[in-house]
């Protein structure tokens, strides 16, 4: 199992099969065979998406038609009580945009400082600077459980509980993003570095100049990780945020939940849908190069 | 030369010098200052703190709860990483057949992995309601009677097992698909040149050659699933009765609902020092199979 991280396109799961020779023809048996293995696709289909259809169509359901017995597939009608059930609740909104902010400060903030930290310790020639890089690949292996009591009670003493820099700032550096950038970089022609340096490029030129450009796919696939990661985070803004004004939507999620005894699934699951519509479609779009950004530190043959 | 030097040291120090600062204060410090922590008696938030020594660990090694909380965590380790890995590589490999959809059947597969834990939990909160979900009714259909899945012992815990199974298998099967790309054709071919049956290849030839992803796999799907929390937070919140506490969950229920946090940290130390062998077992392992260039 080699890294070969600096291969961050998709692993090739969708490129077309090699040519067999036309002469192999499809016994009899092997017919039977692929019908037993569209059933098994079928039904691992409906079992990873009926879950997903049934929050979305339950988040148009009023109560009747959520306690329907028999269950009731369809909502009577597409109407948005639910959601403005939410909105009056919670304030949806805000916490829909706290989320989008922090996400994206978060995940920018990581690949910029992972980008500027690999470009550091692959092109600029200082003595330790295979010491800072064991700094991060080290802190790749140390749990973030281990950290929430001693960061809660730093963050709390200095006063940022229920704020945005509270939520942001503890997650910020990037070991993961530092550790792929700088296998990239190590990819890269050192011949192109050199002409620029000769030309007199300042080392900040040549990061943004060179290195950025022609990093363009492991950029894309480590900011999409972090844009997931930081969007779902849970434990940590939980932890510091009591507050709606700063809270995060998963957090703001749990409360709406312990709002009332009774279960009101048809609010919750309006929320639901809001919390994971987002990542839903940044996935449905973009997902070739987040797959990508997930087998490239990982593995391939 | 030397200004040149000091140069580079300037601008190395400007650029590796954030990051490398913020692992340093986030990171490392709290690690040191956990196991420190893990040897006060320690109320969080308070200003109060008694050096105790290793009381906290020997409260927990005599605590009553404490093999109930290795147990389920023991349990919920082996059901969700031995669930993962074989339900995944079957995935793989139905994925990585000729059929017709197969792209569809991998993006249904691998989405519930990208979302957030929270919301994935109470979707199948709704799904397992004991009277209104679904899965009751489906139950039902085929003549059975739906367990009390929130209030009963084996059950709550088996239903975040099948919830954590739900949201992770598309990573495994992913990973395993790409390693199955990896599985020259050619070696196929001659294993069935040489008269092997398709169960024969697999098993001779496919699964081998699947080993260093296997181990990878069990290494990190280990690792997630002692850490997990979302799920249990948002389906059971460590009951009924604490049978869904697995030891991450009692770090949380201690250093913040109790509020012992001297007591958390030495579980919080326990938890690291487990995960420290797992990883220590891996880089062992991995400095033969990888180069890190």
């Amino acid at each position: 199992m080699s890294t070969t991280v600096e291969r961050t396109r998709a692993p090739q799961t969708d490129r077309p099969p090699p040519a067999r020779p036309a002469a192999r023809r499809r016994p009899f048996r092997d017919a039977h065979l692929d019908a037993g293995f569209y059933l098994i696709m079928l039904a691992s289909i409906l079992v990873m998406a009926v879950p997903l259809v049934w929050m979305f169509l339950a988040s148009f359901k009023d109560n009747g038609e959520i306690y329907s017995m028999p269950l009731q597939w369809l909502p009577d009608a597409f109407a948005f009580f639910n959601y403005e059930q939410v909105s009056s609740s919670i304030p949806i909104e805000r916490m829909f945009l706290n989320s989008v902010g922090l996400t994206i400060a978060g995940a920018g903030l990581k690949v910029f400082l992972g980008l500027c930290c690999a470009y550091a310790v692959v092109f600029i020639d200082v003595p330790f600077r295979k010491a800072v890089f064991v700094v991060v690949l080290f802190a790749l292996l140390i749990p973030g459980q281990i950290t929430i009591i001693p960061n809660y009670s730093l963050i709390a003493s200095l006063g940022w509980l229920n704020t945005y820099q509270g939520i942001l700032v503890p997650g910020l550096a990037s070991a993961f993003g530092t550790f792929l950038f700088r296998q990239h970089f190590l990819s890269l022609p050192i011949s192109v570095f050199e002409a620029a340096q000769v030309d007199g490029a300042s080392h900040w030129r040549r990061l943004w100049k060179f290195a950025v450009p022609m990093s363009v796919p492991t950029i894309a696939a480590v900011g999409l990780i972090s844009l997931v990661n930081e969007w779902n985070d849970y434990l940590w803004p939980m932890l510091v945020t009591d507050n709606t004004d700063t809270m995060t939507l998963p957090v703001g999620l749990t409360l709406l939940q312990s709002l009332d005894g009774m279960q009101a699934w048809g609010v919750l699951m309006a929320a639901t849908v809001v919390v994971t519509v987002p990542m839903l479609l940044i996935f449905l779009v973009l997902q070739r190069r987040l797959v990508a950004g997930l087998t490239a530190g990982a593995v391939t043959g | 030369m030397k200004r040149r030097r000091l140069r580079n040291l300037g601008i190395f120090a400007l650029l590796a010098g954030p990051n490398v600062a913020l692992l340093l204060i986030f990171v490392y410090r709290p690690l040191l200052l956990s196991f420190y922590y893990s040897m006060l008696q320690w109320n969080m938030g308070s200003s109060v703190a008694r050096f105790i020594g290793f009381d906290n660990y020997i409260a927990w090694f005599t605590d009553p709860d404490t093999p109930t909380v290795m147990g389920t965590t023991f349990l919920f380790a082996v059901a969700t990483v031995g669930g993962a890995l074989v339900l995944g590589l079957a995935l793989a490999l139905l994925l990585n057949r000729r059929l017709w959809g197969r792209g569809i059947a991998r993006t249904v597969v691998f989405a519930p992995y990208v979302l957030s834990g929270i919301a994935v939990g109470m979707l199948w909160l709704y799904i397992f309601d004991p009277r209104y979900g679904l899965l009751s009714t489906l139950l039902g259909a085929i003549g059975m009677d739906s367990p009390e899945w929130y209030t009963s012992s084996p059950w709550a815990l088996i239903m975040i097992i099948i919830v954590y199974l739900w949201k992770h298998v598309g990573y495994v099967a992913l990973i395993y698909l790409a390693g199955l790309q990896g599985v020259p054709q050619d070696l196929r071919d001659a294993a069935a040149l040489d008269g092997a049956t398709k169960l024969r290849t697999f098993g001779s030839v496919v699964l081998p050659l699947l080993g260093p992803v296997t181990f990878f796999l069990l290494i990190t799907t280990i690792l997630s699933s002692l850490q997990s929390f979302d799920l249990i937070k948002a389906m059971t919140d460590g009951g009924p009765l604490g049978s869904t506490t697995t030891l991450m969950y009692q770090i949380y229920i201690e250093g913040f609902q109790t509020g012992r946090a001297g007591y958390a940290s030495a579980s919080a130390t326990i938890l690291f020092i487990i995960l420290l062998v797992i990883t220590a077992v891996q880089l062992k392992y991995m400095e033969k199979k990888v180069h890190y260039s």
